[in-house]
């Protein structure tokens, strides 16, 4: 969702991780998750060896040694109130802790999926008899009903347990529930059904195995709180009963000598800490591991403003300026790279345009092509990471933007250079009133006080012909139709007169009646305010529509451009060529549609020579050997095609 | 709005009941004989015969449900037979500084969290987000018990800062000044882990927010970077922790009974613990119940903050 035009690049690289390492392996690899298992390894080593270790007993008092400070010889860690020593005590707590913990979630675990599966597979009353359960447990403070529960049961490590294993079944019903069902609902699940196949085989061999990671990911989460909890009901003397003692246990006997000895409450407070720690830590990176969702670089931040490389490295080897300081635009050897883990996607790689004042040009290509990545890249709106601009200039009357200031370069957004993006159901913030989306842009470039820009953006939503602008500024975007987001989209872009308008598909999410409509106004707009115009398309017949020149874009290269009249009939590049073919033509109904065999490259293995040639029912062997260069076939119509001269 | 408002608070009353249901047959589980569990020390046959009578234990459970509902509607919860006073009495007196703790802990925990989830999203991978990071790690592992037992250690026995309990009377004439500085260490407490769950989910959902279009939107209209993150980005965020807020007051309300125990506050966390240790049944019994319900209301109060936020739910 955030980058359409990122997602639409490399569809056929993500889908397909090569030799993906086992979940394990990945576990080990991740440095947070390593130092948790290292930590907890160490714990469990020491505690499952509790019984063979020189360890002085545990419940044996002496009196004449009572209160000792740490590193006393004979006990490494003091003794408590009675003289018992702390080291051993807390090893065999720690014992006692990481048991119960462990057991209380595993059983919590099983008696949870178990409710979760059940009411998943059966569904009906079943179901809802057991969530309307489920829920009504879950609205409790989850600690005060362990203590319910053990005010009935009464106090005892055993009951304790229970209680606390008890409490946190309903998280385990749910998550399972939740995951089963996204199952239960699939087609594979009504043919397995169908198929005759045991209820019990479908629910453990098809519906466990798939919700399997859940159930892991929420036990490595519960057993960590379940120590705790254990342990804080020990503390206030509910759960192990004195002579034995858990962690929890110990700092409670030890509270009442917090002034004289802090050591006994402490250090087995410290014990559980570290425990949780490591649990956390593995839990955290299991997590990662086994949710899709979460894996690390997946949720980056995006930045202000793309990355650039310095404007001295990118502008190596570029013809010079020549007319480009009087353009609003002029763009001269663009290269904007994605970079994916190890892998780098040239979505936009040399790309040169130039838009004079007035002007509208159109990019044509399929999705992957580049042209959304070369419209964002103008204002630094390509996502950062992983999009960064490693070559090229981009003019605005002769002043590089990608090596600008950002607050220079936020003078320009929207002032200056103006966008109208595609899908405006997801482009306009759903929280804010679409009156307030369009006067924040006029209070922030023009100085206006509220009231008077909120007067204009009124003016605009009549321009865009809203009806019922002054009413329909206090709306928010769901309460309008699609047609209506997309005026929106127009209304904000043309806030504040800028020269040049990017418009990056905004017809496409409409339907037909509205798409002409929406075209139509932006055209007639446009024009009395006198901007240029950048407009991007997969369709051939709208950018006819609307624009004087064209740039057919393919693997993130212009591969052909021209008046659009001039390369509507005598188109001269192959894919141009099977472009147009694609379009039927405009008036006329019932003509084949011929699609492009094949799939438009995934930019990260662009074959050497033409990117096209795997395609091209032209293509000859020269074709995929070196560079070839975008040139002259008429006086303003150009092709990089080697063969465009040939018969 | 109002509409909304009493359609929710209408959502509220099955819970309510559904809560009020666990909560009786949580204690009848007791083995043996209610009354004379309820009573204790004190049963004799008179009083046992008296007990039974009063709150229809010789009926069958249904029975005895409503009966019991029927004196809590009236603000009877019973008497304990420990404290010598009505159940009721006891709980008022302290569900106000319960409130107060949970309440103060909870703000503190929102507050900082939110803040502090803000700051390492914005600064994702840097140094402030891999200190945050941490200090969450260890924050959400922390025992509240230990943690409070350090706090009193460092800022009330070393450095002797702020008092460390002996918040025996509210309202013992310190004023609200007294009441703040005892306050403090407790709320502290209390809030350190709710505040670290609230930091990593602020985090993780800022950055979401951060990716969506909406927010590149206001990015091209040239808007400054503070204004796409607090208005356009956090204000969508929100929606989102809101209702785990709601989830952090149940935290709050249960780690009370910690933090209340470690402090000495004169709570119904403290309460409840005693009452368990002397077998005080209905003490219990009501305690649960009401802070259960306090509970429910919270997040009936976060329901309708969310709503207030987000049009989208108003309008459904
Ligand atoms: S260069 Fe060759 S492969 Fe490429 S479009 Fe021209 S003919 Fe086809």
């Amino acid at each position: 969702m955030s980058a359409p035009a990122l997602n639409a690049t490399m569809p056929a690289r993500l889908s397909y991780p090569r030799d993906r390492p086992s979940a394990f392996a990945r576990l080990t690899q991740n440095r947070m998750a390593s130092f948790g298992l290292l930590l907890l390894s160490l714990i469990v080593v020491v505690v499952v060896a509790a019984p063979i270790l020189p360890l002085a007993p545990p419940h044996v008092a002496n009196v004449a040694q009572r209160l000792r400070p740490p590193l006393t010889p004979g006990h490494f860690l003091g003794t408590d109130q009675v003289g018992r020593d702390i080291l051993s005590r807390l090893i065999w707590g720690t014992r006692l802790s990481l048991a119960v913990g462990v057991f209380a979630a595993l059983i919590a675990s099983l008696i949870g999926s178990a409710i979760g599966l059940l009411a998943a597979f059966r569904g009906g009353w079943i179901d809802t008899l057991l969530m309307r359960g489920i829920d009504m447990l879950m609205a409790f403070p989850y600690l005060l009903l362990a203590l319910a529960i053990v005010a009935a049961l009464g106090p005892g490590l055993v009951n304790a347990m229970i209680a606390i294993t008890i409490v946190n079944v309903p998280f385990f019903a749910r998550g399972v529930r939740g995951a089963a069902l996204s199952i239960v609902r699939t087609d594979f699940m009504a043919a397995a059904r169908l198929s005759g196949l045991s209820d019990a085989r479908i629910v453990f061999w098809e519906l466990l195995p798939n919700v399997m990671p859940g159930i892991v990911i929420g036990l490595s989460t519960t057993i960590g709180w379940m120590i705790l909890e254990t342990a804080g009901l020990s503390f206030l003397g509910l759960g192990a009963q004195p002579p034995q003692a858990d962690l929890g246990g110990m700092l409670g006997e030890g509270r009442n000598l917090l002034q004289v000895a802090p050591h006994v409450a402490t250090i087995p407070g410290l014990v559980i800490l570290l425990l949780a720690i490591g649990i956390n830590l593995i839990g955290d990176g299991l997590r990662d591991v086994l949710d899709p969702k979460l894996k690390s670089g997946g949720l980056a931040r995006t930045h202000a403003r793309t990355d650039a490389v310095s404007l001295e490295e990118r502008s190596k080897g570029l013809p010079l300026p020549g007319a480009a300081a009087r353009l609003p635009l002029a763009i001269r050897g663009l290269r904007t790279h994605f970079r994916i883990g190890r892998a780098i996607y040239a979505a936009v790689d040399g790309v040169d345009m130039a838009i004079a004042p007035g002007e509208s040009v159109g990019i044509v290509g399929e999705s992957g092509s580049g042209k959304t990545v070369t419209a964002l890249s103008i204002l630094g709106l390509v996502a950062t990471p992983p999009g960064r601009i490693v070559g090229g200039e981009i003019l605005h009357y002769g002043e590089e933007l990608a090596s600008a200031t950002l607050s220079r370069l936020q003078e320009i957004r929207g002032r200056r250079i103006a966008y109208v993006f595609q899908d405006p159901q997801s482009t306009l913030n759903p929280l804010i009133r679409i009156g307030e989306q369009i006067a924040e842009s006029i209070r922030r470039h023009q100085g206006k006080s509220a009231a008077e820009a909120m007067r204009l953006a009124v003016a605009l939503l009549e321009s865009v012909h809203i009806p019922d602008p002054e009413h329909k500024a206090n709306a928010y975007p769901h309460e309008l139709s699609g047609g209506q987001r997309q005026r929106v989209g127009i209304a904000i872009a043309l806030a504040n007169d800028p020269e040049l308008i990017i418009a990056d598909e905004p017809t496409t999410a409409l339907d037909v009646t509205t798409q002409a409509q929406v075209l139509k106004l932006l055209n007639e707009l446009r024009r009395e305010r006198g901007a240029a115009l950048l407009f991007i398309s997969h369709d051939f017949g709208v950018i006819a529509a609307v624009c004087d020149r064209v740039h057919v874009m393919y693997g993130g290269r212009v591969v052909e451009s021209g008046p659009v009249a001039e390369v509507l009939e005598r188109p001269r590049h192959p894919y141009t060529q099977r472009l147009l073919a694609c379009v039927p033509e405009l008036g006329r109904r019932g003509r084949q549609v011929t699609p492009i065999p094949g799939l438009p490259p995934s930019t990260d293995a662009l074959p050497p020579g033409c990117a096209f040639a795997p395609r091209c029912h032209r293509a000859a062997p020269r074709c995929s050997i070196g560079e070839i260069t975008l040139d002259a076939v008429e006086s303003d119509h150009y092709a990089r095609c080697i063969r465009v001269n040939d018969a | 709005m109002p509409g909304l408002i009493f359609r929710r608070l209408l959502m509220v009353v099955p819970v309510l009941l559904g809560v009020s249901v666990i909560v009786f047959l949580v204690i009848s589980l007791i083995p043996g004989d209610p009354a004379r569990a309820i009573l204790g020390t004190f049963a004799t046959p008179e009083n046992i015969a008296d007990v039974t009578r009063q709150l229809g234990l010789d009926q069958p459970l249904p029975i005895q449900y409503v009966v019991w509902v029927s004196h809590l509607l009236h603000g009877d919860l019973g008497r304990s037979y420990i404290l010598h006073k009505p159940v009721m009495d006891e709980i008022m007196a302290r569900l106000f500084p319960t409130l107060l703790l949970a309440g103060a802990a909870l703000v503190m925990a929102s507050a900082g969290g939110i803040l502090l989830g803000i700051v390492a999203a914005v600064r994702q991978n840097e140094w402030p987000d891999k200190l945050i990071t941490i200090s969450v790690l260890i924050g959400i592992s922390t025992p509240s018990f230990w943690l409070g037992m350090l706090l009193i250690l460092w800022f009330g026995v070393r450095l002797a800062w702020l008092p460390v309990g002996g918040m025996s009377e509210m309202f013992g004439g310190g004023g609200i000044g007294d009441i703040a500085r005892h306050l403090l260490l407790p709320a502290t407490t209390l809030a350190a882990v709710a505040g670290a769950v609230l930091v990593r989910l602020t985090r993780g959902a800022m950055l979401e927010v951060l990716r969506q279009d909406y927010v590149r939107t206001a990015r091209a209209k040239g808007l400054t970077e503070s204004r796409v993150i607090f208005v356009h980005a956090f204000r969508n965020a929100l929606v989102g922790i809101i209702p785990v807020i709601g989830l952090q007051a149940g935290f709050v309300l249960g780690g009370a009974v910690y933090v209340e125990t470690v402090f000495q506050w004169p709570g119904i966390g403290r309460m409840l613990v005693s009452a368990i240790s002397t077998r005080d049944i209905l003490l219990v019994q009501g305690g649960v119940l009401i802070v259960a319900a306090a509970y429910v209301l919270i997040n009936l109060l976060t329901d309708l903050a969310q709503s207030l936020i987000d049009p989208r739910i108003r309008a459904s």
